[in-house]
């Protein structure tokens, strides 16, 4: 009972907290319409020094995105960052790797590429053509932002597991302690609610591996893409390439493992007139459709419901930086608001997270037992 | 670096690496584990089977003591009977056994005093019969004194002949 009243207390005390400092930003803005801010920020932009403002895209985008370095930290002129390999193959200059430091930000060309930092290409490293135009190179295998946080998310992954493994082959027959206490619940419900009444109790077995490896996976890069500090915040899950190969590795694995009647259900579906399979194929091509529709919907599920928790988390830090330029109250006022709503924001994510990447093995089981069910 | 365009770059590193992590992560973490489950599961359940075929056993071998207890009972409750039975006949029959023998000597007893008796009627007879003789002489010789008398007799004795 005094609990609860203390709760209510402490809500109230920061709704009207809330209030209050919406109030007197507010004020503030009206007196400081006019004030020598705008003239400065006339001056910078005279100078050509400062952009045009706060950008909410931009800086979204720049979270979002794959890159080439590891952005850290911003203040004022000073950025930390990890520069990252660039690897490159172009038709005219052949296989070149260098460290992206060498664009400096995009100031400076280095053996005839160019970081974009404008344009179609923006964000990209561009080849510089003789005639002074710029294009893409043919390939562009740079170990890039996206692929560090996978190797750092992998190599916990390795650790994690391969210590949960020595501790049962430790303790056979013993209960679980520690690490094993947390992952075993999760690796039991993968086996037992997820794989086998899916696939099967004979043959789910064989699809285990994989289909923890590509839930702990998914979980892990979503948790830590809830991190905004280094090593986390990369968005990996959020990442159209790694979805897709993700994807990949289920629609292949289904399609490897598709057994007659998996195939006689695509190309000769059972049950259905005759002439809607001859001589017109309408029901195969439709099979076929999704087939490939299947993986298609796991790749954007994950990367759309891991991006849009980042951009609606962005968005509300947005909010303070166009608000701190309107006045600086306004910004503080609207950043306890962003505050409370990032806080909501991030513990849906946080479930988001287990039931993005339980959706995804979820499904996966489920077209592999598709694929691999007996007729009956 | 765009939004929604498939990157070949990081899909090559990460097709490279995520195989490799998928194939060690198969042979030295989920297999293990995975069997370690498995066997664990097992001796779970083999120990439950186990414990309760222990406590069936335990039941049973109660079951089996309470008989063999009743049993038990039963027979020396029998015992018990029989020893008594036995008891009361020895009783008995050492009772008849006496009683028959006082019967016995009481019947020889009888027997004897009735020889005796009929000695000593015997006896008393014969000494009857001769005290009788002595005095029946003493008698005659009183009466038979004079010759009067002897006379008398003789004439008396004579007339009882002559009726005759």
């Amino acid at each position: 009972m005094e609990g609860y009243i203390l709760k209510r207390k402490v809500i109230s005390y920061v709704l009207g907290g809330l209030l209050f400092l919406i109030m007197v930003s507010a004020q503030t803005t009206q007196q400081h319409e006019t004030t020598p801010e705008e003239i400065t920020t006339e001056e910078h932009l005279e100078h050509g020094e400062a952009d045009e403002g706060f950008s909410p895209s931009d800086f979204v985008f720049d979270h979002i995105l794959d890159a080439y370095e590891w952005h850290i930290l911003s203040y004022d002129d000073f950025h930390l960052s990890i520069p990252l390999p660039v690897i490159i193959y172009s038709d005219t200059k052949g296989l070149n790797v260098f460290m992206f430091n060498r664009f400096h930000h995009g100031h400076e060309d280095y053996k005839g590429f160019r970081f974009e930092s404008h344009g179609e290409n923006k964000g990209n490293i561009v080849e510089i053509l003789e005639d002074g135009s710029t294009a893409l190179p043919r390939l562009d295998l740079s170990f890039s932002k996206n692929v560090l946080a996978i190797m750092f998310s992998l190599i916990l992954l390795l650790w994690v597991f391969l210590s949960v493994a020595k501790a049962y082959s430790r303790r056979p027959d013993k209960a679980p302690t520690g690490m094993q206490n947390l992952l075993e619940p999760i690796i039991l419900f993968i086996r037992d609610d997820i794989a086998r009444p899916s696939i099967g109790e004979h043959k789910y077995e064989k699809f285990m591996p994989f289909l923890l490896t590509v839930f702990f996976f998914i979980w892990f890069n979503n948790m830590i893409g809830l991190i905004p500090i280094f090593p986390g915040g990369a968005n990996v899950t959020g990442n159209i390439s790694v979805t897709m190969l993700l994807a990949l590795f289920t629609f292949v694995i289904t399609t490897i493992n598709g057994n007659r009647n998996y195939w006689q259900h695509i190309f000769n579906m059972p049950g259905v007139p005759w002439w809607i399979k001859y001589p017109v194929p309408l029901v195969p091509v439709i099979e076929i459709i999704g087939m490939m529709t299947k993986p298609f919907v796991l790749m954007i599920r994950l990367f759309a419901n891991i991006t849009a928790g980042h951009i609606i988390v962005l968005g509300f830090f947005s909010l303070i930086f166009i608000f701190g330029e309107m006045s600086v109250g306004l910004g503080l006022g609207v950043s306890v608001l962003s505050l409370a709503f990032t806080i909501f924001m991030t513990m849906l994510e946080l479930l988001v997270a287990l039931i993005q990447a339980y959706v995804f093995t979820l499904l996966s089981a489920i077209y592999f037992g598709m694929a691999t069910e007996e007729h009956h | 670096m765009r939004l929604v365009t498939p990157d070949i770059g990081t899909i090559f590193w990460m097709l490279l690496m995520f195989i490799i992590v998928m194939l060690i992560l198969k042979k030295f973490a989920w297999q293990p584990i995975l069997n370690a489950l498995r066997n664990r599961e097992q001796s779970i359940e083999e120990s439950l089977r186990s414990a309760d075929r222990a406590k069936q056993e335990m039941e049973k071998l109660q079951a089996d003591n309470e008989k063999i207890m009743a049993e038990a009972r039963k027979e020396r409750d029998k015992m018990l009977k029989e020893t008594k039975k036995t008891g009361e006949m020895i009783l008995n029959e050492a009772k008849n056994k006496a009683s028959e023998e006082s019967k016995k000597i009481i019947q020889s007893a009888r027997v004897q005093i009735e020889n005796e008796k009929d000695a000593a009627i015997a006896d008393i007879r014969i000494q009857v019969a001769e005290l009788s003789v002595d005095i029946a002489e003493k008698i005659l010789q009183e009466k038979l004194k004079d010759d009067k008398a002897q006379q008398e007799l003789m004439e008396k004795l004579l007339k009882d002949v002559k009726m005759n």
